[in-house]
């Protein structure tokens, strides 16, 4: 305890002598940026040890730190409001940011596209892919993968591990982002037995852990035994669903330490490529693309190495449809395939890559999901 | 007893000079402020036994919330919608209820505008933006003061009617902006369709502090007049001194319950008409982002009175404008700030206990063993 108090107190010491010479010299600490620093500012909506969407950020963040003429700023649980136009704003001014990478989807339109117009000098990086040239700025892009992929590969891993053939998916809103992942997920487990449904629990928050711990528990009582998820923090499912025995597919970032046991793997965002390349391009001088987008080929997505509870056959099916969709021409929705209320989705022969916008605005869930989109 | 008979016409007159009235005046923002101040104090030794520096903390939050012409629009921006959410929990106050659910009505004054902006597309601001206020105020009056109508009429415990309404609000708001009033070109962030130019509030000229911050300030004034300065306001603060002797006085208590606590989620509610005209341009679930909870912790600050919601707002919006900067430069997390809000926020209400005990401040007890 007295050696704490007497560390702190020098470092008291250390930093208010510090600011009084500051004071003294007439400079703030905010001209501590040198000219020559790329200054990289990152925010994101939640707390960035999440084990989720944001620590998934937050680990491409901490990739980059070590690049040479790069300072990192970051701020996390940010709001998707006026708060987050200032957090950049104040990034922007006191750090002298000239790259940002606000994360979450929600800041794009209005709050990026107030400040890009008002700061032409500053580049803004978009997550969630939303940049058009007819109608947003030049000096903003956007950014996504192809993670739908990574949830057909859970799927693959589900499909060998269920034993009631009832898997389960927690989700948080019925978006296109969402229902591509809940159909990808069954698809997978079906390539294994077509007799397997999925059911899906929409919370409706993004973060809402008390509705996704009831969600797992509702899925466990009905006889789910295998769960993954699409919400902000996968902790809480993860967490319950090991309590409930179910074995887990993660989402976002790596949840394996969480359950070590029945952790069969996740689809992992790998910002690190993404943030690495446009880093290198901003030094370079060279354009960053406005409009960027990659799967497991680009490395944008990668897989959680695969658990103890995966078996032989699992992991052979899982590693031969892995090596197919690297070679690009993979399609997870394929016909013949209709919707869970009987509607044609796509006919025999019809496909639809991972690549094909189609997907974007994806509104149905397919045969064999129990749930509905409203 | 004969000694007090003798004694009261001198404490009269003492009572009733200038260094009396300015005496009683000072009581409670002395006390405020020394409360502040023990507050900022307990957080500072917090923070030394982080082994962080509590002058560079306090320094940041200067720096970054009221040091420099950029620091005072971050944090007016953010005070704006304090304002009136503070609004929702200080009138009905006045009454003796304690209101928690501003957030639902936030919620739902946003939807309101947002739908009626989409459907009053091509009218000019003129006449769009008052409709659409007017419409937001109206959801947010409805919703808070159906709450006081049920303490009223039925005695259903306001303050858990309130927060319980807030969550019904805020579902409400979802269903409709992912059901009934989604634009179907919004795919991946479910809104109402985007208002047009016309129909959004713009910034203050010379400023990026858009025009909500001015309406804040223009409610906290009525809020104050209507209180202090009415009839209305004087009964209803008798009501919330004694319920029974306002009633047996034959004061309308119904109605003051009613009427002030419509009146406070009016404010709530064009708040949230605020922030989709100002800042979102249509309505999503990012209008349920804490403003109606923080607007509790400015009213109690402010200890209910409507004029002091105005510095209490600009202090906290200052903390909150200076959480990114601490995060950053002292790699701290961003609770920080949270836990600061929590100490000031424990020693004022601790500082209740104060008044009244210091003769200083009452001058009928002056010149009195």
């Amino acid at each position: 305890m007295s050696r704490n108090f007497v560390a702190s107190r020098r470092s008291f010491l250390k930093s208010t002598a510090g600011l009084a010479g500051l004071a003294a010299a007439g400079v703030w600490p905010t001209s501590q940026a040198l000219a020559a620093e790329l200054t990289v500012g990152f925010i994101y909506v939640g707390p960035k040890d999440d084990f989720g969407y944001n620590q998934a950020h937050a680990e491409g963040a901490a990739a980059i730190k070590s690049i040479s003429g790069i300072k990192v700023v970051e701020e996390e649980s940010v709001a998707e409001t006026v708060d987050v136009q200032k957090s950049m704003e104040s990034m922007i001014n006191f750090d002298n940011a000239a790259l940002l990478f606000p994360t979450s989807f929600g800041y794009f339109d209005p709050h990026i596209l107030a400040l890009a117009k008002r700061n032409p000098k500053v580049r803004f990086e978009h997550c969630g892919g939303l940049w058009s040239a007819d109608k947003h700025p030049q000096n903003v892009g956007s950014y996504f993968g192809y993670i739908g992929m990574g949830q057909y590969l859970n799927g693959i891993t589900a499909g060998h591990a269920t034993k009631s053939k009832k898997i389960g998916f927690v989700a948080a809103k019925p978006i296109p982002q969402v229902l591509l992942n809940v159909n990808s997920f069954l698809l997978g487990a079906r390539s294994v037995d077509p007799a397997i449904t999925c059911q899906v629990i929409f919370t409706g928050e993004w973060s809402l852990a008390v509705k996704e711990a009831e969600a797992v528990n509702a899925l466990a009582d009905q006889g789910v035994d295998v769960v993954t998820c699409h919400v902000d923090s996968p902790k809480v499912v993860m967490e319950t669903g090991k309590s409930r025995n179910c074995f887990l597919c993660g989402y976002h970032a790596n949840q394996s330490t969480l359950a070590p046991d029945k952790y069969l793997t996740g689809a992992e965002w790998n910002w690190a490529t993404v943030y690495k390349k446009m880093i290198e391009e901003t030094k370079a001088g060279t354009p960053v693309a406005n409009f960027v987008r990659g799967g497991l080929a680009e490395g944008f997505i990668k897989m959680s190495p695969l658990g103890p509870a995966v078996s032989e056959k699992s992991r052979n099916q899982f590693e031969a449809a892995k090596a197919e969709i690297l070679k690009g021409s993979f399609a997870a929705i394929k016909g013949p395939l209709k919707d869970n209320a009987g509607k044609v989705i796509a006919t025999e022969g019809q496909s639809f890559k991972e690549t094909d916008v189609a997907l974007e605005s994806m509104s149905y869930l397919v045969e064999g999901v129990i749930g509905s989109t409203s | 007893m004969t000694d007090q008979a003798i004694s009261a016409p001198v404490a009269l007159i003492e009572a009733t000079g200038w260094k009396a009235q300015l005496a009683r005046r000072a009581e409670p923002i002395v006390i405020v402020l020394v409360a502040l101040a023990t507050g900022l104090l307990l957080f500072g030794l917090f923070l030394m036994a982080l082994g962080k520096s509590p002058i560079a903390f306090y320094s940041y939050v200067y720096q970054a919330g009221f040091g420099s012409w950029f620091s005072w629009q971050n944090t007016l921006s953010r005070a704006a919608p304090l304002l009136l959410a503070a609004l929702c929990v200080a009138l009905p106050a006045r009454l003796g209820l304690l209101i928690i659910g501003g957030e639902g009505a936030i919620a739902l004054g946003g939807v309101a505008a947002g739908a009626l902006g989409a459907m009053l597309a091509g009218t000019p601001s003129f006449v769009g933006l008052p409709i659409m206020a007017l419409g937001g105020a109206m959801a947010g009056a409805i919703w808070i003061g159906a709450v006081g109508a049920m303490r009223y009429l039925r005695g259903v415990n306001e303050t858990i009617s309130s927060l319980l309404m807030a969550y019904i609000g805020i579902a409400v708001m979802n269903h409709l902006i992912e059901g009934p009033l989604r634009d179907p070109k919004s795919l991946n962030k479910p809104s109402t369709a985007p208002l047009e130019e016309a129909l959004r509030i713009g910034d203050m000229p010379g400023s990026d502090v858009h025009w909500g911050l001015f309406v804040g300030v223009v409610a906290c004034i009525i809020g104050w007049v209507l209180i202090e300065r009415t009839t209305w306001g004087f009964g209803a603060r008798i009501a919330g001194g004694n319920y029974r002797a306002a009633e047996i006085q034959g004061l309308p208590v119904g109605w003051f319950i009613i009427g002030f606590t419509a009146f406070g989620g009016a404010c709530a509610g064009l708040a949230g008409m605020i922030e989709v005209a100002a800042v979102h341009g249509s309505a999503n679930a990012s209008l349920a982002a804490g403003y109606g909870y923080t607007g509790i912790l400015v009213a109690f600050l402010a200890r209910q009175s409507p004029l002091a919601i105005i510095p209490f707002a600009m202090l906290l919006a200052g903390l909150e404008a200076s959480s990114g900067l601490v995060q950053r430069r002292m790699a701290l997390p961003d609770a920080t700030v949270l836990v600061l809000q929590g100490a000031v926020f424990i020693t004022i209400l601790l500082s209740e206990a104060f008044y009244g005990r210091f003769r200083v401040f009452m001058p009928e007890k002056w010149g009195k063993p």
